[in-house]
């Protein structure tokens, strides 16, 4: 076992993928540029030194361009690992991953396969409006295209080797403040979580989730930094006698929908939380699902802890309003006990 | 390239039979044989067949929303066209494509992309690995004259032409994007003027002259499989159908139209062959019949497939090894 951070899990699951296939390559804007940040958050940094620039290769700013090269080169052997430095960024090339890449298997009757990965980093960090948004919703929204969201250094090692195996897109979307980024690229507030990564091969399989904690009273479901908002939160609860049961579903397309379900079977009361914008978000599908096929189970509302319909604003106390808090998580599960 | 290099029959057979296929198509929508809709290809044969004739199966075509003459140049059976286009499961993409979306990979012809422009980022990306998995195999993009200020071929042709890929960018400038005419949309006169920006060569070729258009797809095909990088290439021609289905083309003259008409590529290498003395009448008349039969039998084919089950919508959402 190693102590890891995101980012260097991530590192790592890149460096084990590339050296067992030399297909894979990663596609960015600087990635490997000598002297440079290796991808806006580290995760890329010094993988051009072992790897080459051909393999390491950096482009343009061209969101649509290098994720359409990524996805054109998908379809012709190769798997590409694509990332853009800002989540946000993908909404400039989104003809190129809703169009292109979730529909080629299927227009063409199941004869084409694009074992594309797709990176992006999430969440509000105090960049304003548009280096913030959590975007998840719009994604797993479009049918082809396949949805992961780690929290942990184990996972997000565990699920990257998965989605390069995989032969169609996926896209990971990684928080900001759990990257462990060090240096210059470090983010003030992060949370950095530190994780046990085992030395040997393993997969984290995509489309399982995991219970983070076990309780009989109420069911929290987070993704990303809002799982460790629903720990804080349960962990308060437990003083009081409540016993809360973290769910992280960890891929969110495929949803592992019985993990859910048995949980909210068992405790009667669901809460989900999530940075994302309240309508339309991932947490409402997640809502409608647990209503549809678990009503007769619940003792209570489904509520549902998101940020505001508002962009992510700049200014550090509006920003802590916009993003979920632990203090949010209880107030939630004590409104339907 | 002396002329006797030039295979004149053959791009003869294949003009004829996009037009024909073409021509069919519309009398059987007209008929409601055919749902959805049409983009015809009619006038422009000489780009498809000029071009394609250089590529191999294993070569990666990339086609757009106007895709039927490029499939059949690229060498995907009339009879798995046709069938899509009827929505029939024996289609090339079992009815899950449509006419905007015909292709088959086995025959290195991706799904036609009907986003426009859209495709050149992804010809750039199989042409990436192309270069890196083959010793000699390339990428050909074609795409229209208005997709050409789309940000995706800007953005894709800068990428090209950095790395140097084998990838040939072919715009069939046909002088209007749907009903916008050419000067509308461009302050210059040529889009094969921008290849200079990007960095790569930029060719103009008559786009109804088959020859012509053989000649400089050759040299830069061979240019790409050389691994010396891309090429544009402006085909200027002219679109002698409407945009789609019902278009009552009253976005431009008759007048221009018969000017396009007299430039019609296919009785203008009818000609040339006779003339070289390649080809006689009763030659000429016998591609013809044989073409012909290739319709009627790639028309028989789609009638008589089945329809998909309708829950086959279900499939192929993602890649599944047993297809």
């Amino acid at each position: 076992m190693a102590l890891m951070t995101i980012a260097e899990a991530l590192r790592q699951a890149i460096r084990e993928e590339m050296r067992r296939d030399p297909r894979v390559f990663c596609i960015g804007e600087d990635i490997g540029i000598p002297g440079g940040f290796g991808g806006a958050f580290t995760v890329t940094l010094g993988l051009s030194e072992e790897f080459g620039h051909e393999r390491i290769l950096d482009t343009p700013i061209s969101e649509t361009g290098l994720i359409g090269v990524a996805i054109g080169a998908a379809m012709a052997g190769l798997r590409p690992i694509a990332d853009v430095q800002y989540g946000d960024f993908l909404f400039c090339a989104m003809d190129q991953i809703a169009n292109q890449a979730a529909k080629m298997t299927y227009m063409s009757g199941g004869t084409v396969k694009v074992p594309l990965v797709l990176r992006a980093p999430v969440g509000a960090t105090g960049r304003g409006a548009q280096h913030a948004q959590s975007l998840e919703a719009f994604f797993t929204h479009i049918p082809g295209l396949k949805v992961v969201a780690p929290a942990t250094a184990y996972d997000a090692k565990g699920l990257l080797k998965s989605a390069v195996r995989d032969d169609n897109p996926v896209i990971i979307f990684e928080h900001k403040l759990l990257y462990g980024s060090k240096g210059p690229r470090a983010e003030r507030g992060a949370l950095s979580p530190v994780g046990e990564v085992p030395e040997e091969e393993y997969l984290v399989p995509i489309g399982k989730g995991i219970i983070r904690r076990e309780g009989k009273d109420v069911t929290i479901v987070g993704k990303l930094l809002t799982v460790y908002r629903a720990l804080e939160a349960a962990e308060q609860l437990a003083k009081e006698g409540i016993e809360a049961e973290v769910i992280d579903p960890r891929t969110l397309v495929p949803l592992d929908k019985e993990l859910i379900l048995d949980s909210v079977r068992k405790t009667g009361r669901l809460v989900i939380v999530e940075e994302d914008n309240y309508t339309g978000g991932w947490g409402a599908d997640v809502a409608a699902m647990v209503a549809a096929e678990a009503f007769f189970w619940l003792d209570a509302p489904i509520v549902r802890v998101s940020a505001p319909d508002t962009p992510p604003p700049f200014s550090p106390p509006m920003e802590q309003f916009y993003v979920p808090s632990a203090e949010r998580v209880v107030q939630a599960v004590k409104s339907i006990l | 390239m002396n002329q006797a290099d030039i295979p004149l029959l053959e791009l003869y057979r294949t003009m004829l039979t996009i037009r024909r296929f073409e021509e069919r198509c519309n009398y059987l929508f007209m008929q409601g044989r055919i749902p959805s809709t049409l983009h015809l290809y009619i006038g422009q044969e000489a780009v498809a067949a000029g071009v394609c004739a250089h590529l191999r199966p294993d070569d990666y075509l990339f086609s757009t929303h106007r895709p039927h003459g490029h499939a059949i140049a690229k060498g995907v059976a009339p009879r798995a066209i046709m069938a899509e286009l009827y929505g029939k499961v024996t289609g090339c993409c079992k009815g899950k494509g449509g006419s905007m979306h015909v292709g088959d990979v086995r025959v290195g012809m991706f799904p036609a992309v009907a986003i426009v422009g859209a495709n050149a980022p992804l010809a750039a990306g199989a042409a990436l690995a192309a270069k890196w998995l083959d010793k000699d195999r390339v990428s050909v993009c074609f795409f229209g004259e208005g997709a050409a200020n789309e940000g995706a071929v800007h953005e894709a042709m800068n990428m090209a032409a950095i790395w140097d890929l084998p990838v040939v960018y072919v715009c069939e400038n046909n002088l209007y994007a749907a009903s916008t005419p050419f000067f509308k949309a461009f302050k210059i006169q040529n889009v094969a003027d921008r290849a200079a920006a990007y960095g790569m060569p930029g060719v103009i070729v008559d786009g109804n002259d088959v020859e012509a258009v053989y000649r400089v797809a050759g040299e830069a095909i061979a240019r790409a499989r050389r691994r010396e990088g891309p090429t544009l290439i402006e085909a200027k021609t002219y679109r002698l159908c409407g945009h789609s289905r019902s278009d009552p083309r009253t976005y431009r003259s008759r007048e221009e139209e018969e000017e396009w008409a007299k430039r019609d590529p296919i009785p203008r290498l009818a000609g040339r062959l006779k003339e070289l003395g390649l080809a006689t009448d009763e030659t000429l008349e016998r591609i013809e019949q044989e073409v012909q039969a290739l319709i009627d039998d790639a028309v028989r084919f789609a009638e008589e497939s089945p329809l998909p089950d309708p829950e086959d919508t279900l499939k192929h959402v993602f890649w599944s090894e047993e297809g």
